[in-house]
């Protein structure tokens, strides 16, 4: 094809950047990107952070948030904040979870184990929203994947919380962020300063602990992240070699047609 | 296909299979010693491109169903449970949503090269309708596949689909109905759009099987869009095919490998890792970016019937394209005007998908109208008209003509 199909190919892959959805918060602050250790072909998650994370969530968030898709065992995986197991299991008997039916037929409530899930602050949804009223806090196993903007916005929300400006008009019991859709949200800034106290002597601010939650729950959504770039690096390594094996092959056999 | 067998079988067994069942004498005419135009290039390479990414998705597929669940309550977490807990459960899941992407990608490719070199014309109309016929297949598979995880956009674009057919008149609301198995959609659907998920990509393999049955009859186009006169023209398929599709292949993969393992999810949409919630419609309702030039036409009519009518519109009218470009000669390579229009048909292409993802309002919904014009006008006005006004270049005498001569073809 003579006429440029250079050309061509640039309107194309420009067309595909452009058509792929945009955020729906369209109006809303575009959140600053942070620069992640888990970003890039080379990324990882660092352990630190993951396990500092943790606390905050344990700590803060925990209390309206549920962690669904997560299980105590899945803190002790390779990839993750990789607790030992003894710390697994420590950290899984602090929480009491309903198991049952019993041999009479009852449920009953024991401490929980490994491969129990984190159990949800509220019985069921209308429970949650009668707490929070009427909001429902959504369950944080999947938050980076299921927000447009990802890890950077999830960290630009909970350290982006301002005064109102003048003349918006906030209910009660809805708080002003600029990062939300429409400017408002019905969770209170969860984040203030020295609200946990980190075992490893880092200064707990609001950034800090906002960066390390984060990072926690892109693992949570995540779990597979350092092991799928490690994969993908060397499959793309495999792919290029052979490429070339396959190019020279077939200048080879077309050897004698040209 | 045409012209004697070739095959000669080389042992005890395969002569003993070949007088009972020719199935090695079938493949050795139809991939080994096939002849295949000499000036191919590698726009031609995405047929085999497309076969992989058919053989790929159905193997995953078969392994995802064996970890899945098609029940609205069970349904998210069952793939959250392939996610996490099944071994590489995650890479295959990736495979198999980004093979989605990729096996559009490759198609749209294939479509757009057909066009461009006129491999629909005589004596290949039944080829290329068997193409379109998978085209429309694949994109009822990619709906209905992007339905099972029960995600909000799964739901929401399942309800926007689905309501098309409520704009039938008369029976439209019973169609619905019938569709969704209930008043709304619920677990009925999500049931039979898995059970469909599972039947369709087994029909493509089928209709597959017809479409390279129906190339290997009049034989391969080629970029200079004449006919092979003589055996010089040709080279059997293998090595030289393989070899080279064999390249192109790898070369997809690497961008294919790219999306699977360092953007995994760019592709999809980030609410659809929210599980589907009826009461809950999410702000702006866009279908996967392989459909979103079909939405754009949808939407720019402002009755929905019409809207449907000329969505639909514009895939049927790939049918009739054989008889709709009057032109003699095939490749674009000869027809200066016909060039012209057919970057103008791939922009217009491009450009309804870019406001399909965009809202329907303003701007968008202008541009989207004349982006519709432009396209049925392309194959009901200019192709028609073209092939009486346009005077061709010189066309080779042989397709070895080009390639021996001064000039080497791309």
């Amino acid at each position: 094809m003579r006429f440029g199909f250079k050309a061509l190919l640039g309107v194309a892959i420009m067309a595909v950047g452009l058509s792929v959805p945009a955020n729906a918060a369209g109006e809303a602050k575009h959140p600053a990107a942070v620069g992640w250790s888990f970003d890039g072909m080379f990324g990882t998650y660092d352990r630190n952070a993951l396990r500092r994370g943790f606390q905050v969530y344990k700590e803060v968030c925990a209390s309206c948030h549920s962690l669904n898709q997560i299980a105590f065992r899945n803190l002790s995986q390779a990839g993750g904040p990789e607790f030992s197991e003894a710390e697994v299991k420590a950290i899984a008997r602090e929480y009491i979870v309903e198991d049952g039916p019993d041999d009479y037929g009852d449920m009953f409530e024991r401490a929980a184990l490994p491969k129990d899930k984190f159990p949800s602050p509220y019985p069921n949804e209308n429970a949650a929203r009668a707490a929070n009223g009427g909001a429902y806090p959504p369950d944080l196993s999947l938050i980076t994947k299921a927000r447009g903007g990802g890890a950077d916005y999830i960290h630009a929300l909970l350290s982006g919380y301002e005064e109102a400006p003048e003349g918006a008009e906030m209910r009660p019991g809805l708080y002003y962020n600029p990062y939300m859709a429409g400017g408002k949200i019905a969770m209170p800034a969860p984040l203030l300063e020295e609200l946990v106290e980190y075992g490893d002597g880092t200064p707990a601010t609001v950034e800090q602990m906002s960066l390390d939650v984060t990072h926690f729950l892109n693992w949570t959504a995540e779990p597979e992240l350092e092991q799928r770039k490690r994969i993908g690096f060397m499959v793309l390594i495999y792919l290029t070699i052979f490429a070339g094996l396959m190019f020279f092959s077939m200048r080879k056999i077309w050897a004698d047609q040209h | 296909m045409s012209g004697e067998s070739t095959y000669n079988p080389g042992n005890g067994f395969t002569k003993w299979m070949d007088t009972r069942l020719p199935i090695l004498r079938l493949a050795h005419d139809s991939f080994v010693d096939y002849p295949t135009p000499k000036n191919l290039n590698y726009w031609w390479t995405f047929g085999g491109i497309l076969t992989f990414c058919l053989v790929t998705q159905i193997i995953t597929g078969i392994i995802l169903a064996m970890h899945y669940t098609p029940h609205v309550d069970f349904a998210f977490n069952s793939v959250e449970h392939i996610m996490r807990n099944v071994n590489y459960g995650w890479l295959i899941r990736y495979i198999h949503a980004n093979g989605a992407s990729m096996f559009f990608l490759a198609v749209y490719i294939h479509i757009f090269r057909g066009l461009y070199y006129g491999s629909y014309k005589a004596p290949r109309e039944v080829l290329w309708i068997l193409g379109v016929i998978i085209y429309l297949l694949m994109m009822a598979a990619a709906f209905m596949g992007y339905v099972l995880p029960w995600g909000q956009m799964s739901l929401w674009g399942a309800t926007v689909i689905t309501n098309l057919f409520g704009a039938i008149p008369v029976v439209g609301e019973s169609v619905a109905i019938w569709l969704w198995g209930g008043y709304s959609i619920d677990n009925p659907t999500l049931n039979r759009f898995f059970s469909l998920h599972y039947l369709i990509p087994f029909l493509i393999l089928g209709v597959v099987i017809l479409h390279i049955w129906a190339l290997h009859v009049p034989g391969n186009n080629n970029p200079v869009g004449i006919s092979v006169k003589s055996k010089q023209d040709t080279v059997p398929f293998h090595p030289y095919y393989t070899v080279k599709d064999g390249f192109a292949l790898t070369v997809f993969l690497i961008l294919f490998a790219y999306f699977i393992f360092f953007a995994p999810n760019v592709l999809g949409h980030a609410d659809n890792y929210i599980q589907a919630n009826p009461l809950v419609t999410p702000a702006h309702i866009v279908p996967e970016w392989y459909l979103l030039p079909f939405y754009a036409i949808l939407r720019a009519v402002p009755d929905k019937l019409g809207g449907v009518a000329l969505m639909f519109g514009a895939i049927f009218i790939l049918f009739l394209l054989p008889w709709l470009d009057t032109s003699k000669v095939r490749s674009a390579r000869y027809r200066p005007l016909f060039r012209q229009f057919y970057a103008l048909l791939v922009v217009d292409c491009l450009l309804l998908g870019y406001l399909g993802a965009q809202p329907a309002e303003g701007i968008y919904i202008v541009l989207a109208r004349i982006g519709t014009f432009y396209y049925f006008a392309h194959f009901l006005v200019v192709l028609p008209v073209l092939g009486i006004i346009e005077k061709p270049k010189a066309v080779p005498e042989s397709i070895s003509e080009p390639i021996l001569g001064a000039q080497p073809a791309e």
